[in-house]
C-alpha cells in the first residue's frame, strides 16, 4: 500500500518540539558573532515632507556604529528605466516611474512606519534608545485615509501625477444584462484591512565577505530574494548566497523580500559589518504589508424561482502608499468573480489607489477570498429578496458536475469539480434541517442567543502562475539515502515531511531516510518558493517526477549489475528493493544501485513547468450564535468539505484547513486594522488588533471531498488558502442570518458586537436597509 | 547587575544590566533560542516559560525578578527528540504545530496548565491558552493534543 493518503506525523516536529526552530534571530553561525543590530527610525506620520534629518545625538549614544539614511544610499545600482507603463491595466509589478518606492525616505514620508534611517548598534536595546535620539524634521501634509479619501484627489500622493488611482480596469456596463430580472440587488460592501501577522515577523541578517554577500532572510522565496537583491545593489547572482533558514509563518506577506529586508543587505555591504534586524510586533503591525482593503459595489440580478442571470462586480482596492502589488490583488478578485456559479453574464472592474497608509500585499488568498466574499453575500442578499432558501439558490446555480472544464466568462477555465456534492456533503453533515428548525424555535421563542446558518460555496485558482513552475533534485546516496533539493519553500506546511512521503511511494526509500532541503542558494539556484497554494502542485510534482527519472536510471543500473533485461526488473517499493521478476536471490539494494552509479551518482533534476493552474473548490457552513441584546456574535460550529484534487498528507491538509478556516472567522468577526483620520495607526500592538485566539473559537468538522484533476500526474490542486476563502464569508453570513428575521440584511466585516448591536438596533428603527457598516448603501 | 537563575537544571550567573528581560536572559546569556518573541505587549505567549513552576511570558519579567529562581524552558522538558515530555509528544501525534514559532511557549502553556488543571474540558483548554497566540492551526490541533497528552501527565509517563 502507498504511503500517499495516509496520515504519517511530521519528520520536521521533533526538532522544533525540543530545541525550537532555528530563525533568524536564533542564528548562532560564527558569520554572524559579531553582527550589529539593526533599528529603523520609522516616519511617525503618514503623510509629511522631510526637511532634515541630524544623527548627532544618535552618533554619540552608547554602542551606536552608524546611522544611515538616504544620503548614504550612494552605492545601488541605477533603477531600472521608466517603461512609462502607468495607470493602466498590466502596469508593472511594483508601480515604476513617478509611482517609484524609495528604500529609505527622500524628502516625503507616505505612511506611519516608512523607513527613514537605520541605527546600527552593538546590542539591540541600544539601538531602541539611539532611534529615539534621530531628529527628523517633518512638515506635515493631509493625510490621505480611506478609499474614498484615494478617490477624492484633494490631495495627491506621487508628484507627476494627476489622480491616486494608480491602475484602473474598466469594464463598460451593459445595463441590458439586467433586463431579464426579476430582481436586481445592489450593495457596496467593505472588506476591511488586515494584517498577515505570522508569529515570527519579518527578520534579516547579512555579512559581506570576500566579494561575497550571505543573506538570511524570513522568506517564502530565497530564490526570488536574490533576484530582487541583484537589481537593487547591482550584484551577480553568484555572488550572493541566500538562506531562508526556519521562517515563523508568511502567509502571503513574506513573498520575497520588503525593502526593509533590502536595506539589510545593502548596510551590511556597506559598512562591511555583519548585521542582524529583528523587528518587534509594533513594527511588524506597521511595516510588513497588510492584506484586503477592497471596497466592493456588486449588482445581481435573476428571477423569481432562484436562477441568477447577470452579475457585475466594481472593485476600489486601497493599495496603501506603495503599489507593490499594481493591479495583481483586485485583477485576481476580478478574474474569480463569478465564483462556483453559472451566470450568463458577469462583468468585473477594478481602480487601485494610493493612500497614507502601510501598503497591500498578499494575504492568505490574496484577491479569491475577496472575491468569494463579494458573490456570497450578493447570493445571500438575493435570496432573502426572492424568499428562498440560501442553500438552494446556491443548488440552482452551482456549475453542474457535467460542465468540466468550464471556461467562464471572465476566461478561466475550471478544471474539474462536483460542486453540488460539495455543497450537499457539508449540509448533510451538519444536520441543515435540524439547525434550520431550531434556528425557527429560538426565532419562535424570541431567545437572546440566536442563531445563525451561513454558507459559502467557492472556487479558487492556485497555483496562477504555474509557467513558472517548481525545481526539484534528487540524490539517491551509496549508504541508501536520499536527498531532495526543492525550488519550493516551507514555512509551516510540512514539505520536508510531504516530500519524503513522494520519494517514499515512488522509490520505496523510507521517509527517515529522505533529507529535504530548501531555501538556500548555493544549494538550489532555480527555484520559486512558496505563495498561491502552488507548492505540491509544482514542487511536490517536480519532487514525483524527479523519482521517475531515479526509477529510470536506477533500472538501467540494476540491470546492468544483474545482467538482466531492463524490461525484466521491478521494484519492490514496500521493501525498496530491485529483482528480477520472480528471482529473490537477485534483489539488489537501493545502496547497491546507488554504489554501482560510481561517480555520476544517481541524481535527477527537474524544472517542472508543464502544469496549468488548478481550481480547488468547496462549500463550507458556519453556526453562529448573536446575542441579541448586546450584539455579541460567537461561532459555534464550522463544517467544511474542501476539494483539493487527490490528498497526498491528510494530517498537513487537515492542518492547512484548520489554519485557513481560523483566518477566514477572524476576519469576519473580529480582526481590522484600523487608522484615524490623520493616518495614525490604531491597531499597532497586539493588545489592539483583535488576533484570534483559541477561546473564540469551536473546533472544526472537516468533510472529506477529492475530486482529481488531470492537469498534474498526482492529481493535486492546493490548499493552503481555501479556509480564509470559504470560511469569511460563511461567518459573516451566518451572523446575518442569525439577526435577519429582525430585518437585518447585511453588516460589514468584523462583525463586532457594536456593528450587530446598531444593526439590531437601525432594523428595529425602521430605516429599511438594515446596513451597518463602513459601505455606502446600494440603491 | 550580577544574576543568578537556575535554567533548565544549571546555575547561570551572568552580570547583565537592569533592564535586561528574561527572555533575552534565556536566549543571549543562557544560550537557549528555543524560546521565542512573538511581541511586545505580553499579548502572544511565544515567550512563555515557566519559572518556578508556574508560567509566565518571559518578556514581561526582569532577569532581576528571577533571581534565584529556576526557569524550565521547552529545552529543558525533554532529554532528546527521542525522549519526548507527554504533551510534546501529543504535540506531534496530533499535528499541533506547523512553523512552530510558536510552539515553546505553546507546550510551557500545556504543561502549565495541565499541572494544574489534570482533567481539562475542551473548554477549559480554549480558555486556558487564550494568552498564547498561534497563526497556522487555528488552534483545532493544538487543542486536541493538550487534550490528549492530559492522561499520560496525570499518570506521570514521560516515555
Amino acid at each position: 500500500m502507498s504511503i500517499l493518503g495516509t496520515r504519517v506525523v511530521r519528520t520536521e516536529d521533533p526538532r522544533l518540539l525540543t530545541v525550537g526552530g532555528t530563525y533568524v534571530d536564533d542564528l548562532r553561525v560564527p558569520e554572524l558573532a559579531d553582527a550589529v543590530r539593526v533599528t529603523f527610525v520609522r516616519s511617525p506620520i503618514a503623510h509629511a515632507r522631510i526637511t532634515g534629518i541630524d544623527a548627532t545625538a544618535a552618533l554619540e549614544a552608547p554602542g551606536v556604529v552608524a546611522v544611515l539614511t538616504v544620503a548614504d544610499l550612494t552605492d545601488l545600482a541605477p533603477p531600472p528605466p521608466d517603461d512609462g507603463r502607468d495607470g493602466t491595466e498590466g502596469a508593472p509589478l511594483p508601480m515604476g516611474g513617478p509611482w517609484s518606492e524609495p528604500l529609505l525616505a527622500v524628502d516625503r514620508v507616505r505612511y506611519v512606519g516608512e523607513p527613514v534611517a537605520m541605527v546600527l548598534t552593538d546590542e539591540s536595546y541600544q539601538g531602541e534608545d539611539a532611534a529615539e535620539l534621530v531628529s527628523v524634521d517633518y512638515e506635515p501634509l493631509p493625510a490621505v485615509i480611506g478609499i474614498d479619501g484615494g478617490l477624492d484627489g484633494g490631495t495627491l500622493l506621487f508628484d507627476g501625477t494627476q489622480s491616486n488611482v494608480v491602475v484602473t480596469k474598466d469594464t463598460p456596463a451593459d445595463e441590458s444584462a439586467f433586463d431579464g430580472c426579476d430582481v436586481v440587488v445592489e450593495r457596496t460592501i467593505v472588506n476591511q484591512r488586515l494584517a498577515p501577522m505570522p508569529m515570527e515577523g519579518r527578520a534579516a541578517a547579512a555579512r559581506w565577505a570576500d566579494g561575497k554577500l550571505t543573506f538570511w532572510v524570513s522568506t517564502q522565496n530565497a530564490q526570488i530574494t536574490r533576484f530582487i537583491l541583484a537589481g537593487v545593489l547591482g550584484l551577480d547572482l553568484d555572488a550572493m548566497r541566500v538562506i531562508a533558514p526556519d521562517v515563523g509563518g508568511g502567509f502571503g506577506a513574506k513573498v520575497g523580500a520588503d525593502r526593509d529586508a533590502i536595506l539589510v543587505a545593502w548596510a551590511a555591504k556597506h559598512t562591511g559589518r555583519a548585521v542582524r534586524w529583528v523587528e518587534t510586533r509594533s513594527e511588524n503591525l506597521v511595516g510588513m504589508t497588510h492584506g484586503r482593503a477592497q471596497e466592493q459595489t456588486f449588482k445581481i440580478g435573476g428571477t423569481r424561482d432562484g436562477r441568477i442571470l447577470a452579475y457585475r462586480l466594481d472593485v476600489v482596492q486601497d493599495t496603501g502608499a506603495y503599489a507593490r502589488m499594481s493591479g495583481f490583488l483586485p485583477g485576481l478578485t476580478n478574474l474569480m468573480a463569478v465564483g462556483p456559479y453559472d451566470i450568463a453574464h458577469v462583468e468585473a472592474a477594478y481602480r487601485v489607489v494610493v493612500t497614507n497608509t502601510t501598503p497591500i500585499s498578499a494575504y492568505r488568498g490574496a484577491g479569491r477570498p475577496e472575491a468569494t466574499a463579494a458573490i456570497e453575500r450578493a447570493l445571500d442578499l438575493f435570496a432573502a429578496e426572492i424568499g428562498m432558501d440560501p442553500a438552494q439558490v446556491r443548488r440552482e446555480n452551482l456549475i453542474p458536475p457535467d460542465r468540466f472544464p468550464y471556461t467562464t466568462p471572465g476566461g478561466a477555465v475550471y478544471d474539474s469539480g462536483n460542486y453540488v456534492a460539495a455543497l450537499d456533503k457539508v449540509l448533510e453533515a451538519a444536520g441543515y434541517g435540524e439547525l434550520r428548525a431550531e434556528q425557527a424555535r429560538r426565532r419562535e421563542r424570541g431567545d437572546v442567543l440566536q442563531l445563525g446558518i451561513g454558507l459559502s460555496s467557492y472556487v479558487e485558482i492556485t497555483a496562477a502562475d504555474a509557467a513558472a513552475g517548481e525545481t526539484s533534485r534528487l540524490e539517491v546516496h551509496p549508504e541508501g539515502t536520499a536527498t531532495v533539493y526543492t525550488g519550493s519553500s516551507a514555512h509551516g506546511q510540512g514539505h520536508h515531511t510531504a516530500w519524503a512521503m513522494l520519494v517514499e511511494a515512488e522509490l520505496g526509500i523510507e521517509m527517515s531516510k529522505v533529507t529535504v532541503i530548501h531555501g538556500d542558494t548555493d544549494l538550489i539556484p532555480e527555484g520559486i518558493g512558496t505563495y498561491g497554494s502552488r507548492s505540491l502542485q509544482l514542487g511536490g510534482v517536480a519532487v514525483h517526477k524527479a523519482a521517475l527519472d531515479v526509477k529510470d536510471q536506477a533500472r538501467r543500473l540494476a540491470a546492468d549489475m544483474i545482467e538482466a533485461a531492463e524490461a525484466d526488473l521491478e521494484l519492490d517499493t514496500a521493501t525498496g528493493t530491485w529483482q528480477v521478476r520472480g528471482d529473490p536471490a537477485s534483489r539488489r539494494t537501493w545502496s547497491e544501485v546507488a554504489t554501482h552509479a560510481g561517480d555520476a551518482g544517481l541524481v535527477a533534476y527537474v524544472q517542472f513547468a508543464g502544469g496549468a493552474p488548478t481550481f480547488p473548490f468547496g462549500s463550507h457552513l458556519a453556526l453562529a450564535e448573536v446575542d441579541v441584546e448586546t450584539g455579541k456574535a460567537r461561532l459555534i460550529r464550522h463544517v467544511t468539505a474542501d476539494d483539493a484534487g487527490i490528498v497526498v498528507s491528510p494530517v498537513l491538509a487537515e492542518g492547512q484547513r484548520h489554519g485557513g478556516i481560523a483566518q477566514g472567522v477572524a476576519q469576519a468577526l473580529l480582526e481590522e486594522v484600523l487608522y484615524d483620520a490623520d493616518g495614525n495607526p490604531l491597531t499597532a500592538t497586539l493588545a489592539d488588533y483583535a488576533a484570534i485566539t483559541a477561546a473564540e473559537l469551536p473546533s472544526f468538522e472537516l468533510v472529506r471531498s477529492e475530486t482529481p484533476t488531470d492537469v498534474n500526474p498526482l492529481g493535486v490542486k492546493g490548499i493552503g488558502e481555501a479556509g480564509t476563502i470559504g470560511a469569511t464569508p460563511a461567518t459573516q453570513n451566518a451572523v446575518i442570518d442569525a439577526v435577519s428575521h429582525l430585518g437585518v440584511r447585511h453588516i460589514d466585516m468584523p462583525t463586532t458586537p457594536r456593528r450587530v448591536w446598531a444593526a439590531i438596533s437601525e432594523a428595529a428603527s425602521g430605516n429599511g436597509q438594515g446596513s451597518t457598516g463602513q459601505g455606502r448603501e446600494g440603491q | 547587575m550580577k544574576v543568578t537563575v537556575t535554567v533548565n537544571g544549571s546555575d547561570v550567573v551572568a552580570d547583565v544590566a537592569d533592564r535586561t528581560l528574561l527572555v533575552h536572559f534565556v536566549r543571549d546569556v543562557a544560550g537557549l533560542t528555543g524560546t521565542n518573541v512573538g511581541c511586545d505587549t505580553t499579548s502572544c505567549g511565544a515567550c512563555t516559560v515557566l519559572l518556578d513552576g508556574k508560567s509566565v511570558k518571559s518578556c514581561t519579567v526582569l532577569a532581576a525578578q528571577a533571581d534565584g529562581s529556576a526557569v524550565t524552558t521547552v529545552e529543558g522538558l525533554a532529554d532528546g527528540p527521542d525522549d519526548m515530555h507527554p504533551v510534546q509528544r501529543a504535540f506531534r501525534a496530533e499535528h499541533g504545530l506547523q512553523c512552530g514559532f510558536c510552539t515553546p511557549g505553546m507546550v510551557m502553556a500545556a504543561v502549565s496548565l495541565l499541572a494544574e488543571n489534570p482533567s481539562p474540558t475542551e473548554e477549559d483548554v480554549r480558555s486556558g491558552l487564550e494568552g498564547n497566540l498561534c497563526r497556522c492551526t487555528g488552534y483545532h490541533n493544538i487543542v486536541r493534543a493538550v487534550l490528549a497528552a492530559a492522561p499520560d501527565m496525570k499518570e506521570g509517563r514521560t516515555s
